[in-house]
């Protein structure tokens, strides 16, 4: 039942997904990536969930591994979007918008 | 102190409702940068939720994290705009590993898994492995690091075919009996396979492809989170991971769209290895006119309006600034100025529009190419910097060009044409451009950052 449930969410989060994100005008499809790669970092929950103190040796470096993997991306992803779309001025005004 | 799974699986959907906010509030530059920070706040209380679960190794959970932040914080603040697409590269190809490597974390812990989940397992490592290698080899295009050019050689495709077949086969047997050590080593087959897989992919993909690779690859990242979520059960990973996976699917097919190719043309065809005519060999109706940065200058300084046609070739040249700079002058002179942008312009998806904000072009200047093509024949001068394929007109009037068929940038319908280009080489894809020859055109050659830096000069000089 949980399987069937999962895929429930799976297949109407992908409707929803394509509904927003086609509304996103080309003008921001950089940031749109680097913003939704941090979104894909959302690994690191599964990774950090992982971290059990009962897991030992091998299980653990990978974990590890995949800790800071993830963080990268998540840190790096959201940062660098932030510093491309605080350039994206409008016209007169100074400051971002 | 600590969280149980009830309490945290509500906060996840609270997490997933900020992504979808942040994502619905990106389709304005107005609200964007709100958007995302809403999105990483989403993120951050997922993260703290997590964090409160009972019975985790701080240790190495704060040690990873430490590290991971210092490296994505560097990246992020020290990378230039110019580097953009081999940094989104990089993160993207992090985040395939990190979900290779929760996937075989899990199988570690627990080989013997039920065995929806086993293939599942094996499919999440597969897509992270390709994610990981793919997003290397695009980084290592992008960054000049390796030969750009399509990479094509006999049998490629049959290679890849016996690569595809030996992970399905091996995920088969895998199934069969995830908790033997035959089943880890297949396991292990599964991994080096689509290391391998992502590899010989990308490879024959050449540079000015690289957008629809990099939206490929954006969406393997996410679908193979979303793998991932379901092997360790988790649905924020599911639903971040789909919106993720849905994202790059919609940039994959605008940016085929924008070359009027299929996603099968692109990664299969080795595109613009074959097609190269050699230059000089057709004869070109109509000569090559030169002109000097005076001549241009007189040209710019009549203009009632100008449209400048950035291409990779800007970026290269690094000539973002100084070209706004020559915007702001001609603005000045009364000239209505516009930057006319087409979709696959540069290396990613949007590559041009963070380089002209980057240097602090207004962002209601750029326009789409569906937006300057119904009045093309208004625009007094179009100035095309560092662009070829994305302005020629073969793809309009030659049924017999390769790029016959994809949407353009008509500049050659403008009253006159300035191409900026550093030497008669064709472009990317090697195919010859008749715009430089049309009649209304100008060449105007040399390095596009100094060209246009006289161009300036002859504008200060001369007020």
């Amino acid at each position: 039942m949980t399987a069937v449930f999962l895929v429930f969410i799976f297949v109407l989060t992908i409707f929803l997904g394509f509904e927003l994100i086609s509304k996103v005008p080309s003008t921001l499809h950089t940031p749109l990536m680097s913003g939704s790669n941090a979104i894909s970092g959302i690994t690191l929950i599964g990774a950090l969930a992982s971290m059990q103190t009962s897991h030992h040796g091998f299980t653990v470096f990978l974990g590890t591994l995949a800790v800071v993997l993830a963080t990268v991306n998540v840190v790096g992803g959201y940062a660098v979007t932030d510093r491309m779309l605080a350039m994206f001025k409008k016209k007169d005004k100074g400051g971002a918008q | 102190m600590s969280l149980n799974q009830v309490g945290i699986n509500f906060v996840y959907v609270l997490s997933a409702a900020l992504f979808i906010f942040g994502l619905k509030m990106l389709s304005s530059p107005a609200t964007a940068r709100r958007g995302n920070m809403i999105s990483a706040l989403g993120m951050l209380i997922a993260i703290t939720a997590t964090l409160l679960a009972q019975g985790l190794d701080y240790r190495w959970v704060l040690a990873g994290m430490l590290i991971g932040s210092i490296i994505g914080t560097a990246g992020a603040y020290f990378v230039k705009m110019t580097a953009m697409p081999e940094m989104v590269a990089l993160f993207n190809g992090f985040g395939g590993l990190a979900s290779l490597l929760l996937a075989w974390s899990e199988y570690h812990q627990n080989p013997a898994m039920v065995p929806v989940i086993s293939i599942i397992a094996a499919l999440s490592v597969f897509i992270g492995g390709v994610t990981f290698t793919g997003s290397m080899v695009a980084f290592g295009k992008l960054a000049g690091k390796i030969s750009q050019q399509a990479v094509v050689f006999k049998g490629q495709h049959l290679i890849n075919a016996g690569i595809l077949l030996a992970a399905v086969g091996a995920s088969a047997l895998f199934y069969l009996t995830p908790a033997s050590l035959i089943g880890y080593l297949l396991f292990v087959v599964i991994i080096l396979v689509a290391l391998a897989f992502g590899v010989t992919s990308t490879i024959p993909i050449g540079g000015a492809d690289m957008p629809v690779v990099i939206s490929l690859l954006n969406s393997y990242s996410g679908l193979a989170a979303c793998a991932a979520g379901f092997v360790v059960s988790n649905n924020i990973l599911i639903v971040a991971g789909a919106l993720v996976g849905a994202s790059g699917i919609i940039l994959t097919r605008i940016m085929c769209k924008a070359m009027n190719r299929s996603l099968a043309n692109v990664l299969f065809s080795g595109f613009g290895t074959a097609t190269a005519k050699k230059p000089g060999e057709e004869g070109h109706k109509g000569e090559i006119k030169p002109a000097s940065a005076e001549d241009v200058y007189y040209i710019l300084e009549a203009a009632d309006s100008v449209a400048f046609v950035p291409g990779y070739g800007l970026a290269v040249a690094q000539a973002q600034h100084v070209v706004k700079e020559l915007g702001d002058l001609l603005e000045a002179n009364g000239t209505e100025v516009v930057y006319a942008i087409h979709p696959v312009a540069g290396r990613m998806p949007g590559h041009m529009n963070v380089l002209l904000a980057e240097a602090n072009v207004p962002y209601d200047q750029l326009v789409e190419m569906d937006d300057i093509n119904p009045r093309m024949e208004t625009v007094d001068v179009c100035v095309v910097i560092g662009a070829n394929d994305v302005v020629n007109p073969a793809a309009v009037d030659d049924d017999q060009s390769p790029i016959y068929g994809m949407p353009i940038i008509e500049t050659f319908r403008a009253k006159t044409v300035i191409v900026l280009k550093r030497s008669m080489n064709p472009g990317f894809a090697g195919i010859e451009n008749a715009l430089f020859y049309g009649e209304n055109t100008r060449m105007y050659f040399g390095d596009a950052k100094a060209s246009i830096q006289a161009l300036v000069a002859e504008f200060k000089s001369g007020n």
